[in-house]
């Protein structure tokens, strides 16, 4: 079935399986390796891209309910090589370490802030309770997400 | 043994974000799974969905058939492949033959019997499930106490008693001990099975190179130099034409310090097919198939005096090993044997450990790897003993731990204890939690009816393996630096770093050394072919010993710098500093640049010199490093409904030296909420017939953001003098000092209600039930 | 984990989707529940009629005192929006509970309730709200009960070539309070047990009481028994206990690995008294 999406700001149109699961359309049709696949349950967040404005998981989700939509990746979260207020609060707060759950984690605290500007670690840990971290025990991630609210609420 | 030494420091202990980050917040990291090759292949691995059977036969006809399928092999095709090895060595251990496939028989649910490799991961897919395999099912056991008692099902059939191995180690007077002593407490714990998941699975990609004779392998592995080793072996492939990477690697935290089937499985499959073949782990092969960690029954007993004084320690572990052996199965217990005094000084000890074959998946390390079990262990025993005394759980500690003066200590295990003072981080975390006041508040809160609890422990743990006569395969690190003609300055470690930030702080490392911009270096790592051969990253040795190895190939060439510099400045008394040499004489000087040139150029060289500014140092530590610190869990126990919050948690670690604050913190925070899984959450749990019953992310509980507690991190600084960094490791820290302190804290809870000891994982319905028959 | 090969459709109206469902195709609408089934290779359906991007199933409405929700709406529609909160909290308090925040974005309440998990949120609230399930096929239009609607485990009143199109919940009165509380299994986030409670006070006593119960059982439930305890009282907390202790009286409770039947039926009245509770709280 053919399908356009726009991704990151550019259009693709590309012939799938029904069966392909977005998460395989970005990483293996499209080259998008950043999403990354963490689970089959849709526990884990690690595949979360941002569909129509909302964080979604992509390793449960068919490429093809993903025809006409528009998507952001980790990858299309900076612009003109200037790293995304979230991207840099991790950085700034060590919120994360071996970097496998980031980029779903950067995407689902994208999410929140796009929904609540200035949250509390309360609304924090649970807008992140779709997103499993091994290595950082959340605490540097709670932090970064205030950090960037502080720097994109200023 | 070295001294440490004092030196100028600029970025030695600050708070520098990691250099490793930009790749992976941008999602531009490069893990196993993210590797594409022309003409790659994809591999799906058929296990066997039964704990213990018979394979009669396998027919792959229909799979083959399916178009897009390229090969499919099985027991019978690899029969040539060497067994996965274990690397581990006690007397008379029994070790089972692990073929990379099954042949004729199957030992846990799981179990690879044949793998399928198609041009798509997709096909691959849909064809393992045509595999059809006509299995005889036998009785399985799963759990070890069944698995010991006469007329068990026998895991492999020529050793009935399910026993891999008997251990033994005792010292002193431990019958002297038991029948002075004043008092004698027991208590049967148990370290639950728990499933490690790193957030990446494991993967590998194979590449043969037919005209070369060459094997590229990627795995996501903790040690690619031990691998390579092995798996040439395994292969019967020359060791130098194979070639392992570790790419970038999400999580191991000791699940992939091993050498697994399908690292070698996927190297036959690559050499055979002639193309470069994919396998990636699901989530669910990853819970059935990657090794587990802890299973431990342990039977404590400790004797003391009336005054607290603990006179002596008796420990019988029964050891879960599952199936087989992997890299380091039977070694994990022993490492509970050593570390069983604790941070105390009794030299009376007793141990035996049991091995026990079941039909599970093998248990080998995982964060902490023996070391949780036994601090776990004397941690709760000695607040047993403090109720049995009604003695305060912080005076019966302060009262038993080696002191300040007692280094180097001598333990009852054979270990040399380096440096510490125990009593420091307790008492700063007695200090940080108000401690008086929270008795006082945790009284008040009691007449009100309220389950309130105040926990610690204070632990020690043996890391920065180690010694190389005391580890399986080596316990030195290597590293090389060099410094290029343009003066920018590479480091290559033997480590293996996967998220713990080594890029940073080895370059924190060589840039205060050289005294050169610390973006002029760059530290490289995970590639047989790149790096001098290394062991790797696991057991908190990273910085401690791969951190010593980069500090002493930076002295070498140091000295290599000054002696460059003095021929260019035609002087006999030079300094090295700020990134200059210097003639102490006239103030002339050459940047480390401008000599790094010369040497390369070599117009002129120094007497007995040789041209470039490269040195390797292999480093061999003399001893262990002993970590130590004190964690603080207030508790609010759910009358109701049994569940446990985690009101307060303070964490007091003295890792030595801290080159990096924040890369500590992290170390701690992580350690720590894998510390509360284990002691709330977590819990491998099988069946009767050997099936695992949390074999996803659905029912295996890995903490989430809102299930764990502030962390308040807090140190003390005691260096080693072991190494000349002072550090001595922290990875594994959190985890070691967490699980005993909120087993204590909820137990302090539910004290006025009889209750002396609690099993993890600390589930709502076992402490409902505990409420319950107390009332 | 990649699921079997099947056709997809995705038709532009309903009647184009009824019509393929009729002839056996399956619904897709959010995907949270069929998608990982079909990836563990649980369920292998021959071909899928996307009915998740149906503007006719998406649609929340106050019609004749009542409300009407398309069963396209996501949970995240549910929980924020302004109509529901407004005037029917308990669905938007129990949307909030479902799974994360991922989930919510996708998952439709529609698709939640045709899968009838045992452990699922929605159906606590749905049996407190007595709301009304609209079922469609190509031919058909029929509305049940919720309490007809929830069989059994992964079981409704669903016949084939039907799906759910609308639920109708009602708007609550003046002096109506409402809560849903859980616990939650803490690896998957589905309910171990969960109770919603809807109370409505007059005259200083309990004029109407409805509790619904998720978790406990191979199905969601009313506690009539509770519920008629508790009318007519003054609604004191002694009251509020014994009643609560009624919720799991003769129930053949569900026991798993994350708990047994016991501490099930247990938990049951703890959270239906604090269900209840914080209703009451919530009464004007």
């Amino acid at each position: 079935m053919n399908i356009h999406v726009t991704i990151n700001g550019k259009n693709y149109s590309h012939d799938v399986e029904p069966r392909l699961l977005l998460i395989h359309y970005l990483r293996e049709v499209v080259g998008l390796t950043g999403p990354h696949i963490g689970c089959e349950t849709s526990l884990c967040g690690a595949c979360t891209v941002e569909l129509g404005g909302k964080a979604v998981k992509s390793c449960t989700m068919f490429a093809v309910q993903a025809n006409g939509a528009s998507i952001t990746t980790i990858e299309g979260l900076a612009a003109n090589g200037k790293l995304h207020a979230i991207q840099e609060a991790f950085w700034n707060e060590h919120g994360l370490q071996c970097g496998f759950c980031t980029p779903g984690m950067i995407m689902a605290s994208k999410q929140i802030l796009d929904r609540n500007p200035n949250p509390t670690e309360e609304e924090i840990r649970h807008g992140l309770e779709g997103n499993i971290c091994r290595c950082t025990g959340y605490q540097h991630i709670v932090n970064a997400v205030k950090a960037a609210a502080k720097a994109t609420g200023a | 043994m070295a001294t440490t030494i004092t030196r100028p420091k600029t970025l030695i202990g600050k708070a520098i974000r990691r250099r490793e980050d930009p790749r992976l917040i941008t999602g531009t990291a490069t893990y196993v799974e993210d590797i594409k090759m022309p003409g790659m292949h994809y591999a799906v691995v058929v296990r066997s969905p039964h704990a213990a059977a018979k394979i009669r036969s396998i027919d792959t006809s229909k799979a083959a058939a399916r178009p897009g399928v390229v090969a499919i092999f099985t027991g019978q095709d690899v029969s040539k492949v060497g067994p996965v090895p274990c690397g581990a060595s006690l007397p008379g251990l029994r070790v089972p033959n692990h073929t990379i496939l099954a042949t004729d028989r199957v030992y846990y649910a799981g179990h690879p019997v044949a793998v399928v490799v198609a041009t798509d991961r997709y096909i691959a897919a849909d064809a393992a499930d045509d595999v059809e395999v006509d299995w005889e099912v036998l009785k399985a056991v799963a759990d070890p106490l069944k698995a010991l008692e006469p007329g068990a099902p026998a895991v492999h059939p020529q050793w009935p008693d399910n026993k891999a191995f008997d251990f033994h180690q005792e010292h002193g007077d431990i019958d002297k001990a038991f029948a002075e002593a004043d008092v004698i407490v027991k208590q049967r714990i148990l370290s639950q099975r728990l499933i490690p998941t790193p957030m990446e699975t494991r993967g590998v990609v194979a590449e043969w190179r037919a005209a070369d004779r060459a094997l590229n392998l990627y795995s996501s592995t903790q040690i690619p130099h031990l691998l390579r080793s092995m798996v040439a072996q395994m292969l019967g492939l020359e060791e130098n034409r194979l070639r392992v990477v570790a790419p970038e690697v999400g999580g191991g935290f000791g699940c992939k310090l091993n050498v697994y089937a399908e690292e070698a499985l996927m190297g036959f499959v690559a050499m055979k097919i002639n193309k470069p073949v994919k396998w990636i782990e699901t989530r669910r092969e990853n819970y059935l198939t990657t090794i587990h960690g802890r299973g431990h029954v342990d039977d404590y007993e400790l004797s003391a005096k009336r005054d607290g004084t603990i006179t002596g320690i008796k420990l019988r572990i029964i050891q879960d090993l599952g199936a087989y052996h992997q890299l380091l199965t039977p070694a994990i217990p022993t490492l509970s044997v050593l570390m069983m005094p604790g941070l105390y000084k009794t030299q009376n000890i007793f141990a035996d450990i049991v091995g026990v074959f079941t039909n599970c998946v093998p248990t080998d390390a995982y964060r902490g790897a023996g070391r949780p079990e036994a601090t776990h262990g004397i941690e709760r025993m000695v607040d047993i003993l403090a109720a049995e005394l009604k003695m305060d759980p912080a005076e019966i500690r302060l009262k038993n731990f080696v002191q300040p003066n007692e280094f180097p200590f001598p333990t009852a295990t054979g270990l040399i204890y380096d440096s510490g003072d125990y009593a420091a981080p307790l008492k700063k975390a007695l200090d940080i939690a108000e401690y008086e006041k929270l008795r006082r508040e945790q009284s008040e809160s009691r007449k009100q009816g309220r389950l309130m609890g105040i926990g610690m422990s204070a632990y020690g743990e043996i890391c920065a393996f180690g010694p190389s006569p005391a580890t399986p395969a080596g316990g030195w690190e290597s590293a090389t630096v060099k410094i290029e003609p343009s003066g920018k300055v590479t480091v290559l470690t033997g480590t293996s770093p996967h998220g713990q930030g080594e890029e940073t702080t080895f370059a924190q490392i060589a840039a205060d050394e050289l005294g050169v911009d610390i973006d002029d270096v760059l530290v490289v790592h995970g590639d047989t072919a790149l790096v001098q051969y290394g062991i790797g990253t696991f057991g908190s040795r990273a910085t401690a010993v791969g951190g010593t190895a980069v500090y002493f190939a930076l002295q070498d060439l140091k000295a290599k710098i000054k002696k460059f510099g003095a021929m260019l400045l035609n002087s006999d008394d030079v300094t090295l500093a700020n990134g200059q040499c210097i003639d102490n004489k006239t103030g002339a000087s050459k940047s480390v640049q401008e000599i790094a040139a010369a040497s390369y150029r070599a117009m002129q060289l120094p007497p007995n010199t040789e041209p470039g500014m490269v040195s390797t140092h292999f480093w061999e530590p003399p001893n262990f490093t002993f970590p130590f610190g004190a964690h603080l869990v207030v508790t609010e126990v759910d009358r109701d409904t049994g569940a446990v919050k985690v009101v307060r948690y303070i964490a007091v670690d003295d890792c030595g030296n801290i080159l990096n604050p924040l890369i500590v913190t992290g170390q701690v925070h992580g350690g720590v909420a894998q510390g509360i899984g284990q002691a709330l959450y977590e819990q491998a749990v099988y069946d009767e017939a050997g099936q695992l019953i949390t074999g996803e992310l659905m029912d295996y509980a890995v903490p989430k953001a809102h299930m764990l507690p502030w962390i308040e991190s807090d140190h003390t600084v005691t260096p080693t003098p072991v190494n000349p960094l002072g550090v001595k490791g922290v990875g594994e820290a959190g985890t070691i000092g967490c699980s005993p302190a909120v087993v204590n804290s909820v137990v302090d809870a539910l004290s006025p209600l009889g209750v002396k000891h609690i099993d993890m994982p600390m589930t709502p319905e076992k402490i409902w039930k505990l409420i319950r028959s107390a009332q | 984990m990649i699921p079997q090969t099947f056709d997809y459709t995705a038709p532009a109206t309903l009647d184009q989707a009824l019509a393929l469902i009729a002839q056996g195709a399956k619904p897709l609408a959010g995907g949270m529940s069929l998608i990982p089934m079909m990836k563990l290779r649980l369920a292998a359906p021959e071909h899928l009629v996307d009915i998740g991007r149906l503007k006719e199933l998406n649609y929340i409405r106050e019609d004749a005192g009542a409300l009407h929700l398309g069963a396209g709406c996501t949970h995240y529609e549910v929980e924020t929006s302004p109509l529901l909160r407004g005037k029917c909290p308990l669905l938007s308090e129990t949307a909030a509970h479902i799974g994360d925040v991922q989930v919510r974005n996708m998952g439709t309440i529609g698709g939640s309730i045709a899968h009838a998990d045992p452990s699922a949120d929605y159906p606590a609230a749905l049996q407190a709200l007595e709301a009304k399930i609209v079922l469609r096929g190509a031919q058909s239009q029929r509305t049940v009960a919720a309490s007809a609607f929830f069989l059994d485990t992964f079981a409704t009143a669903l016949e084939p070539g039907e799906i759910v199109s609308e639920i109708i919940v009602p708007v609550e009165e003046a002096g109506a309070g409402a809560s849903y509380q859980k616990m939650a299994q803490p690896a998957s986030g589905f309910a171990i047990v969960g109770v919603a409670a809807r109370l409505r006070r007059s005259g200083g006593k309990i004029a109407m009481a409805r509790i619904g119960v998720t978790g406990l059982a191979g199905r969601s439930f009313r506690a009539t028994a509770a519920e008629k305890a508790l009318e007519n009282t003054a609604g004191s907390a002694a009251e509020i206990q014994a009643a609560a202790a009624l919720v799991a009286q003769g129930v053949e409770a569900n026991s798993d690995l994350h708990a047994s039947a016991e501490y099930r039926k247990h938990l049951a009245a703890v959270y239906a008294g604090r269900a209840l509770f914080a209703a009451l709280a919530r009464t004007a």
